[in-house]
């Protein structure tokens, strides 16, 4: 997994809440057995006038002007700003996976659902939760000025808006640890590999139905 | 006497292998559900490195995303979608080369993976149960911890048989008194999100209980628990009852003679014990509950059939207002619209939330003698798997369905985010009995509203909602 450090890049303005994952990458595009390549897909009822499906040249299809990710000033974003309850919906780890080919490192946002708040972790992508108050601040600047660029520190767990100021934010010392170093989850949890087997003799042992 | 504990407290700590220093858990998974979706990536990600699967007797799969209802003759080798027949046989390819059971599509058992983990006896009472599939919550009605994952966690159970975790913080919904007449499980469920909102359990482990939650088949607490994650709960659960052991009793994967025995004995203990506290506490009043219609873009946007489409002028929260105005002009429907005057173009009646036999049943009476609306374009009744299918032909339901007008197809997750051929046409307004009423979740540009079995069967009839409370 890619490991996340420190990232300083453009901040693209996302207004609404309750982002569901099928907006983040419509399910058309879940046939994919691929990790890779989603991309171009990422929001895609949003970002072009017309339907789009797997196997298509998005780069033929129309954009749509009006959608934020399309604005000329947040080319490259690096930054998604968010509001509450981002990523609720679908498990689907397809949306960080479209997330990070598209080039987000870092959301920020009030709130965000549980299962999207993990899998961002799995994929290198740091989940941000800021006080609302906070958020509202970066959006406000992020208008004033398109283009301009907020940084994310995690070992020092700040956030410095484009008028300089900072924000502190909470995460998780293993999830964060794991993120630095790009951490592979399995090997570690195999380093248990004795414990697990002897829970699982015990649990043979009292619970034997849940084996059938 | 200990310190009285929850039902969460209890399914947690019967499958801590082992907790670190920060509080993060290794949690024992006794059983994962695998489906063509999201698991690709998984067995792929063994592969390169190397890994084997570490029990795969813990694993079901079944494909039911992408199959079609229609024409199935053929098997996977007959999608004539070319991408989604990919995904269907590379679980076909990785079931059988990891060893992992696999009910494939010309299955007689096959269907949603969150119908046949119950209806085969492989989710049981006790158990940590996962999939990739955030509608996991539905196997906690059983008494179990069931939750979904994302692709990695998937990967990382089938090779390790644990999840990293810490546990969650625990809520309990408790729906009193009865509910009237016309009102069921979905409209339970709908009310319970439309009070707390779709964040309102973001980060805990539901537990439901009260009467109204007790007087529920198994089929009913199913529907409940499915739409936890609606709410953002991690986890729905219910406690064990006599109607829960009844419903498990001789299904293919449950235990037999003295084994049975033991388990049930188990299984009676799994309920929150008297005085255990609980973070967060909800009531409902089951009496004041109506049929509901949701008529926005997330599920929490729900309203009484005797009701009106809200107003968002006279919400003071400006992001809310924004996203209600949003909303409106998704679907098409204007402030103070009367419920029932909402006009259909087609109505769904299936998946892992009201896809199930009392479901259909719950339909059929509806429909039994009468004709679909002339004003709607398709009516279609989608079994939540093969067996469900199966029982409803014997009980007569298909020709209550077909002629009424509805179409019966096969079991799939179908038009409940219409991954396969059924879908809607942009514009085209929808009764469903799925769980997610997102934008474009039936389709680019779909509308949405999410009811019960009975309201969209009395949808279908009338062309529009009726208020099934008031009939007489
Ligand atoms: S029926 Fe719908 S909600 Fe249920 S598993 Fe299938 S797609 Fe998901």
């Amino acid at each position: 997994m890619e490991s996340f450090q420190r990232v300083h890049g453009v901040a693209v303005p996302l207004d609404r809440p309750n982002v569901d994952t099928d907006q983040i990458i419509p399910k058309q595009y879940l046939k994919s057995i691929a990790r890779s390549g989603f991309g171009p897909n990422l929001f895609d009822d949003w970002r072009y006038l017309d339907p789009g499906d797997v196997g298509d040249d998005h780069g033929k299809r129309r954009l749509n002007p009006d959608f934020v990710l399309n604005h000329e000033g947040y080319r490259g974003a690096q930054v998604l700003l968010a509001r509450d309850n981002f990523g609720c919906g679908s498990s689907r780890e397809h949306a960080p996976w479209a997330l990070l080919d598209y080039g987000i490192r870092c959301i920020i946002a009030p709130s965000f659902a549980d299962i999207f708040y993990g899998n961002c972790f799995k994929n290198g992508i740091l989940p941000v939760a800021l006080a609302a108050a906070e958020v509202d601040q970066l959006f406000a600047e992020v208008a004033a000025a398109p283009g301009c660029k907020i940084a994310v520190d995690l070992p020092a767990q700040t956030v410095t808006a484009p008028a300089g100021g900072v924000f502190r934010f909470a995460v998780d010392a293993a999830l964060k640890e794991r993120l630095l170093n790009g951490l592979d989850d399995i090997g570690l949890t195999l380093q248990h590999r004795g414990e697990i087997e002897k829970f699982e003799a015990r649990r043979k042992a009292e619970a034997p139905w849940v084996f059938n | 006497m200990g310190t009285p504990r929850t039902l969460y407290d209890k399914l947690w700590d019967s499958h801590v292998v082992r907790v670190d220093d920060d509080g993060s858990a290794l949690l024992y998974v006794d059983r994962q559900l695998v489906h063509e979706v999201t698991s690709p990536q998984a067995f792929e990600g063994l592969r390169l490195a190397g890994r084997r699967v570490w029990r795969a007797a813990a694993s079901l799969a079944v494909p039911d995303h992408n199959v079609p209802t229609t024409g199935r003759g053929g098997g996977a080798a007959g999608i004539a979608d070319p991408v989604s027949r990919i995904q269907v046989e590379t679980l076909d390819r990785n079931c059988a080369e990891f060893g992992i059971t696999e009910f494939t599509m010309d299955d007689s058992r096959q269907g949603i993976v969150h119908v046949i983990g119950p209806e085969q006896g492989a989710t049981m009472p006790g158990m940590t149960i996962v999939c990739g599939d955030s509608h996991t919550s539905t196997h906690g009605a059983l008494g179990a911890l069931a939750f979904g994952i994302g692709t990695s966690e998937v990967e990382h159970v089938l090779a390790t048989q644990c999840l990293r975790m810490k546990k969650s913080r625990s809520m309990r919904v408790t729906v009193s008194g009865a509910t009237g007449p016309g009102v069921g499980a979905k409209d339970i469920i709908l009310a319970v999100i439309a009070q707390i909102g779709t964040a309102g359990a973001t980060g805990c482990t539901v537990e439901y209980a009260g009467e109204a939650i007790r007087a529920l088949s198994m089929e009913g607490r199913f529907t409940v628990c499915n739409m936890s994650i609606e709410a953002g709960a991690r986890a729905g659960i219910i406690a064990v009852d006599q109607t829960t052991i009844d419903y498990v009793r001789g299904r293919p994967f449950a235990p037999r003679g003295a084994v049975w025995e033991s388990a049930v004995s188990a299984w009676r203990e799994l309920a929150s014990d008297e005085g255990a506290v609980f973070d967060h506490e909800v009531t409902v009043d089951a009496a004041a509950i109506k049929p509901q219609v949701s008529w926005g873009t997330s599920p929490e946007m729900t309203a009484p059939v005797d009701g009106v489409v809200p107003d968002p002028d006279a919400e003071s929260d400006p992001v809310r207002r924004q996203s209600m105005t949003a909303a409106l002009r998704y679907m098409d429907l204007r402030a103070g619209e009367a419920i029932t005057a909402i006009g259909l173009d087609k109505v769904f009646i299936g998946s892992c939330t009201n896809g199930r036999i009392e479901d259909l049943r719950a339909a059929a009476d509806q429909v039994r003698g009468r004709r679909v609306a002339g004003s709607i374009r398709l009516a279609m009744v989608v079994p939540g798997s093969g067996l469900v299918k199966r029982q409803a032909e014997e009980e007569g339901l298909d020709r209550v369905f077909t002629e009424a007008g509805f179409e019966w197809r096969e079991p799939g997750c179908s038009m409940c985010l219409a991954m396969n051929a059924d879908r809607l046409a942009p514009g085209e307004r929808c009764a469903s009995t799925s769980n997610r009423n997102f934008e474009g979740r039936q389709g680019r540009g779909g509308r949405t509203h999410l009811v019960s079995p009975v309201m969209a069967a009395a949808a279908a009839v009338a062309g529009h909602f009726v208020d099934t409370s008031a009939e007489g």
